[in-house]
């Protein structure tokens, strides 16, 4: 075995808090970041029927401006953000050459020449510098604000009117995927109705350095409406629900969007080249040969991450995520089966410790928030 | 703080003996590590256990983990309560919560295990 210096992890800025909370704390991603507070099943409830409050302080801010931002951004991703209006964001993607998913993003646009791209905090680095380098040849900067920012997410049905006291824009004038400026308990913010668990709700981006007195406000103004702290637990079983995938799971450079149940991001049809739109053409031409679907487990049984999916009796492929779902009190998983396999209705079994368990495959995605 | 009149695994199980039969769980300790206890999984009657042995999992929302049986023997009964109210091992781990009833095969391997004592130092220690 190799010894290799771990690098030391990045805690929260608002470690102190959790610690407070009686949370649990985990390294994840290079960051030490709550994992469960109460505990996953309550905190999951919360949000479905209150709201929650979550540190995502780990999450990568990057800030490309110039006079090309929008065209260097397109170059770089799969999506088109100068089709975006100022103050809307989008669901994108940056993909290698061969049309793999380097990261999952969400990009918002500030400004006519400024954008910010979120990118999860285990790719932000590498996001980073790809980004850097796709837009060398632009009248564009990135600014990689990912340690000077510091984020909190609200979620859930009564996430508006705990937040609103604090704010001094009218949230509700923000679209779904739509951002704004403004300040909330004072502080200058970027309010954005974002966020990853199927629920309505808000994320706020602040200095870093005033990520606890964020913190400390936006606690007080639900407290006594039922809002709970949430950690990464929580927030991955939510997002399981909700049928978002998680890079590392569902997305990898192995996986293109259209496997993973995606296309619909990809913008073919947008003017110019960018990185991977020959391989991306490819496949959205000659189709896939697996995709991602959802499955509920008809026996009892839990699939998963790395468990093998059995199509007609044979391992035909495999579980990216898997849970009790809180919602449905049924086991939930997402999976790459066979195109032949990906029908709703279709029966497959998922092996789990040698025994082949019935599971069904199902649309996507498991929960959906009432309208 | 544990119940002093149970023997103990290090790897957080218990035992407790009724007659000449015992009673096998986990502690509060590794229920609360585990978190929400979302599915059980038990052997079947009859089942004859190595010490050591795994005889079942336990899974959370976030992970499975592995039983492990303190003592050889034979399942006289596994708790099918578990099967509809897994949550049982989270609130009530020294009661409702049990996981299987035994007949040792060799009752010199419980006084091997360990005392409360002994037990709470293995979780001070982490």
């Amino acid at each position: 075995m190799t010894e290799t210096t771990a690098p030391t992890p990045q805690a929260s800025p608002i470690l102190d808090r959790h610690e407070a909370l009686g949370a649990k704390i985990v390294e994840f991603a290079g960051w030490l970041m709550p994992i469960q507070y109460a505990g996953i099943i309550d905190e999951h409830r919360a949000v479905r029927s209150a709201a929650g409050l979550f540190d995502l302080s780990h999450m990568g801010e990057l800030v490309i401006e110039g006079p090309d931002a929008g065209a260097a951004l397109a170059a770089a991703l799969i999506t088109d953000p100068p089709a975006l209006a100022v103050g809307r964001a989008q669901y994108s993607m940056i993909c290698t050459e061969d049309g793999g998913i380097i990261d999952d993003l969400i990009v918002y646009r500030l400004a006519e020449t400024r954008y910010m791209v979120v990118a999860n905090a285990s790719n932000a680095r590498v996001v980073s510098d790809a980004l850097a380098a796709r837009i060398a040849g632009f009248h564009a900067v990135l600014d990689d604000r990912s340690l000077a920012t510091g984020l909190v997410a609200i979620q859930g049905p009564k996430a508006g009117a705990m937040l609103q006291p604090l704010a001094s824009v009218d949230l509700a004038a923000i679209k779904y995927y739509g951002i704004a400026e403004g300040t909330v308990a004072g502080l200058p913010a970027l309010i954005a109705r974002t966020g990853y668990t199927g629920e309505d709700g808000y994320e706020v981006f602040v200095d870093v350095e005033q990520t606890g007195v964020l913190w400390d406000a936006m606690f007080a103004a639900g407290e006594a409406d039922g809002l709970v702290p949430v950690g990464l637990g929580a927030r991955d079983t939510l997002r399981l629900e909700a049928g978002m995938p998680l890079y590392g799971n569902e997305l990898g450079l192995d996986t293109t969007p259209f496997e993973a149940s995606l296309g619909r991001v990809v913008k073919l049809g947008k003017p110019g080249p960018f990185t991977g739109r020959a391989a991306l053409e490819k496949v959205s031409r000659d189709g896939v040969s697996r995709r991602l679907v959802g499955l509920i487990l008809r026996e009892r049984g839990i699939a998963r991450h790395g468990y093998p999916v059995l199509v007609g009796g044979v391992p035909a492929g495999i579980v990216t995520s898997g849970t009790q779902s809180p919602t449905l009190g049924q086991a939930i998983a997402m999976a790459y089966v066979p195109t032949a396999a990906a029908d709703p209705g279709t029966m497959v079994a998922v092996e789990i410790r040698g025994a082949a368990v019935a599971a069904e495959v199902v649309p996507l995605p498991f929960y959906k928030r009432p309208a | 703080m544990v119940p002093g009149d149970l023997r103990y695994t290090s790897d957080h199980e218990w035992v407790r003996v009724e007659g000449d039969e015992v009673v096998v769980g986990i502690t509060d300790f590794a229920a609360h590590q585990l978190g929400d206890i979302v599915f059980v999984e038990l052997p079947a009657a009859g089942k004859a256990l190595k010490a050591h042995a795994t005889f079942g999992v336990v899974e959370s929302v976030k992970a499975v983990s592995d039983l492990f049986a303190p003592i050889g023997g034979e399942v006289l009964v596994a708790n099918d309560a578990l099967t509809a109210n897994p949550e049982l091992v989270n609130s009530d781990p020294y009661g409702e919560g049990w996981m299987l009833r035994m007949r040792p095969a060799d009752a010199g391997e419980i006084s091997a295990l360990l005392d409360a004592a002994a037990y709470e130092q293995v979780v001070a220690e982490g």
